[in-house]
């Protein structure tokens, strides 16, 4: 069913297709939510300040509050529920959270993080950006730099870098 | 006590970790529900009036709009529930004309999506008779009064005067500490239904037993006929311990539409209607010798109060029990203002409290060119300094000691401006702290299950303290059992009284009634079902001083040209009693240290003077510290011992906040050699002092 406000729409999810009729101004978030039943990505604030929601997009990070579902059809989303991954072990073993709100999010931007640095991308402290340079080792600085679009309330922010440093090796 | 299988004190993972890690655990907002309906809130736009009309016809016929519910429709509350502090006029949403701050809930509106609820919300017009407002906080404000002497009531000891008068050095400054905003990642959510004549909620809070019990007050239920779960909680940091308004409105239109119905606040929403720490301003004198002994303190503190609800913001807990000084003087004013009603954050009271008492010691061993922390050794007192009570256990001095060893204080060169690196001045400073230790009554019950596993049922909470993984150590232990058969039950106002998680007492509570529970089930060989409740035994408990401690260490680097603060290292050595789980415990106090990192050098909520509305209700406008503010921190435990209580634990909650902010300030003077005595350290304040 299309009609002025309500698109028809498929999701690949987690390897899942899905048929669905959103609401125009459906974010992802709501969608994979309120009609996916994928809670695992949380509204932290809705505005993309906070990384709550973040999920990945075809292997890249985005805050899914600031995406429209209409905008998400033909692209891979990988939700926390469909994340398996060593960092997720080393979360727990870390301690790398409290309340726990966050970390769908922490994760999913990390497993994001670790394939831009994968490919090559610096960030902002990064000192040498130079093309023929070889990715900087993710120490702290670097992990920090790059997760700093999600943020944890509770302050486990030394046990999320611990873990994801022990992963990425 | 039985610790033979010794599950307290060793560091397990969290219980609940891999479904925190998996995307399974459930909040209150993702619980399914069938036939659910969504609230939108809609809060004032003004400070102060009166509301001339809520134009309901503008949205009734909106898309999936099911009805609005305002100040001329809504159920009749109960005007005499409350909580602590007695009747509670924040709790009485939607029962008149009156607006008394810009964030007040002035409607509902009710949808069969969210969407659609949220649109005819940002529809709905309402319009107002504004009346004239003041926001503006000021220690000297014409309207301060004394404020309620429930807890931290004013004290005179000695002569205040002439120990003042008869002193070789005497520090007197203000400081001032801004509106600051609990912000739990988790916006409050409320989910609410009626199954046959019970309401039952899931919602987001603190302790279920309490808001229950609120509830059913509010709505002039029996207790019996209001349950109250809340199996994940996403932070509370103290704004979810009262009954928030998502849950009073989700109520109402429960029971209005008899459908289940979902109302989750917006962040900005969360900003504007749940507790936020007052602003306070705080007149600090301290007298002492030329050798560095005090012999005066008077701490005149002001808050700002709603006049909706009373509130205490107990900033001299510690100035009445930290040192030793013949004379000490308090007293709290409270200043009502219209303003969103102030209510508890983590370490309320101590954590302004001490970033005042524990600058104010930094500007007198500077004024001795004394080591801030030898002033802190030569200032240990023998007795309670007010009480004249003993302490229970007392470990500042081990704290503080091992702590600089730790740091490498001992090489510190106390004169300030005087350490580079490359462009950076770098600088260190220290704190001490304490935080009141004690517990409240609570029940518990304890059954034998025929599988040989034990069922312990609390009405404790977890809001990522903790909790469930170290309730079950602790039962463990209490039956001498293995933990693997334990199966807690927590979270749910059906399990019986419990006190909420907060004022650092959720441990030691609860603890408390499952060591009395597990001591009765092994009376009775291991078999059948026990319940206990500890109101009898926590009134036995002597008075004494009992106080958890802390010595706080920071290293900045602060840029000359742009006035950027950065926290280089943080070290905090913490006595909190026994501990029952050193990595969880670890965790609470590295992120409370984080907390008092971004009050110091962040948080700021700031109002518009013209509207008197908060203008910076969000994450881009209200900073909190990011990882990139975050240095590794280090936090570890002296041996400690509570006793009298079970287990000998004291709580660790908060005390990580207290302190944290003052060594780094105290760090920034170092550094740079000018005070700062106004949060947060922000760059222009750097750059213009």
């Amino acid at each position: 069913m299309t009609d002025d406000h309500r698109s028809g729409i498929s999701l690949r999810v987690n390897g899942v297709t899905h048929r669905l009729t959103v609401d125009n101004r459906t974010t992802l978030l709501d969608a994979l939510r309120e009609d996916l039943g994928r809670t695992g990505p949380k509204k932290g604030c809705d505005h993309g300040q906070c990384g709550a929601c973040t999920v990945l997009l075809d292997g890249r990070r985005v805050v899914s509050c600031l995406t429209l579902a209409v905008a998400a059809e033909g692209a891979e989303v990988t939700t926390i529920e469909g994340v398996e991954h060593p960092l997720q072990a080393a979360f727990v073993a870390h301690d790398g959270f409290q309340c726990g709100f966050c970390t769908s999010g922490q994760i999913c931007s990390a497993v994001g993080m670790l394939a831009e640095h994968a490919a090559g991308w610096p960030s902002a402290v990064t000192a040498d950006v130079s093309p023929d340079t070889p990715p900087p080792t993710l120490d702290a600085a670097e992990v920090r730099e790059r997760l700093s679009g999600n943020l944890c309330r509770c302050g486990a922010y030394p046990a999320i870098v611990r873990a994801v440093i022990e992963v990425a090796g | 006590m039985n610790t033979a299988n010794g599950a307290v004190g060793t560091a397990r993972p969290r219980i609940e970790g891999k479904a925190k890690v998996t995307g399974a655990a459930r909040y209150a907002a993702d619980v399914p529900m069938p036939d659910l309906l969504a609230g939108s809130v809609v809060l004032s736009t003004v400070s102060r009036g009166r509301i001339r009309g809520v134009d309901v016809s503008a949205v009734r016929d909106m898309p999936g709009v099911v009805g609005v519910i305002d100040h001329t429709n809504a159920p009749r509350l109960n005007p005499k529930a409350g909580g602590f502090f007695g009747p509670d006029g924040q709790l009485r949403l939607l029962q008149d004309a009156v607006v008394p701050f810009a964030g007040w809930p002035v409607a509902l509106v009710v949808a069969e999506t969210p969407e659609q609820a949220r649109a005819a919300a940002d529809a709905l017009p309402v319009t107002y008779d504004e009346e004239p407002h003041d926001t503006a906080f000021t220690a000297d404000h014409p309207a301060g009064r004394p404020a309620l002497t429930i807890f931290d009531e004013p004290v005179d000891v000695g002569d205040v005067e002439a120990g003042l008068a008869a002193s070789a050095v005497v520090v007197q400054e203000r400081y001032r500490t801004p509106e600051e905003h609990c912000s739990a990642m988790e916006p409050h959510s409320a989910t609410v239904w009626w199954e046959g004549e019970r309401l039952e909620a899931i919602d987001s809070n603190q302790g279920p037993f309490t808001i229950a019990a609120t509830l059913a007050a509010l709505f002039s239920l029996s207790l019996d006929r209001v349950r109250v779960r809340t199996e994940q909680v996403g932070g509370g940091f103290g704004s979810k311990g009262l009954c928030g308004p998502q849950l009073i409105l989700a109520a109402m239109a429960a029971l209005r539409f008899r459908r289940p119905v979902r109302v989750t606040l917006t962040r900005a929403q969360v900003f504007l209607a749940t507790a936020m720490r007052p602003a306070t301003d705080q007149l600090i004198r301290i007298g002492a010798d030329a050798d560095g002994r005090l012999r005066a303190i008077w701490h005149e503190p002001a808050f700002e109060i709603s006049p909706l609800a009373e509130y205490i913001e107990g900033c001299t807990e510690l100035t009445k029990t930290l040192y030793a000084a013949p004379a000490i003087r308090t007293n709290l004013t409270a200043v009502p203002l219209d303003i969103l009603p102030p209510g508890s954050m983590r370490g309320p009271g101590a954590v302004p409290g001490s970033f005042a008492l524990e600058s104010a010691m930094d500007e007198l061993a500077e004024r001795l060119d004394l080591d801030p922390l030898e002033l802190r050794l030569r200032n240990e007192p023998p007795v309670g300094p007010v009480s004249g009570l003993p302490f229970s256990s007392r470990n500042l001095v081990a704290c503080l000691r091992e702590g600089a060893r730790r740091f490498g204080w001992d090489t510190r060169d106390r004169r300030p401006r005087l350490r580079r690196d490359g462009a950076l001045l770098i600088g260190t400073g220290l704190a001490a702290t304490s935080f009141s230790v004690g517990a409240f009554p609570s029940s518990a019950s304890m059954t034998a299950e025929p599988d040989g596993t034990f069922t312990v049922a609390i009405g404790a909470t977890d809001l990522g303290t903790g909790a469930r993984t170290a309730l079950t150590a602790i039962a463990a232990d209490a039956l001498a059992v293995g933990i693997d058969l334990i199966r807690l039950k927590i979270s749910d106002s059906a399990l019986g009284p419990a006190w909420p998680a907060g004022g650092s007492r959720g441990t030691t509570s609860w603890a408390w009634a499952i060591a009395e529970a597990a001591a009765k089930l092994r009376e009775q060989d291991r078999r059948g079902t026990v319940t206990v409740d500890t109101g009898q035994s926590l009134g036995d408990l002597p008075s004494l001083e009992r106080h958890a401690y802390s010595a706080v260490f920071a290293e900045v680097g602060v840029d000359p040209a742009t006035g950027e603060v950065r926290v280089r290292r943080l070290l905090g050595m913490f006595a909190v009693g026994r501990v029952v789980n050193p990595l969880t415990a670890r965790s609470q106090v590295v992120g409370g240290m984080i907390g008092g990192l971004s009050m110091a050098l962040h948080e700021e909520g700031v109002r518009d003077p013209v509207s008197g509305r908060h203008v910076n209700a969000d994450f881009a406008g209200y900073h909190i510290a990011s990882h990139a503010d975050v240095p590794d921190i280090e936090a570890d435990f002296v041996p400690d011992y509570e006793p009298g209580i079970p287990l000998g634990i004291k709580g660790a909650g908060e005390i990580g906040n207290v302190g944290t902010a003052a060594a780094i300030a105290n760090a920034v003077w170092h550094a740079t050699g000018v005070r700062q005595r106004s949060l947060p350290i922000r760059l222009d304040r750097v750059l213009e002092a």
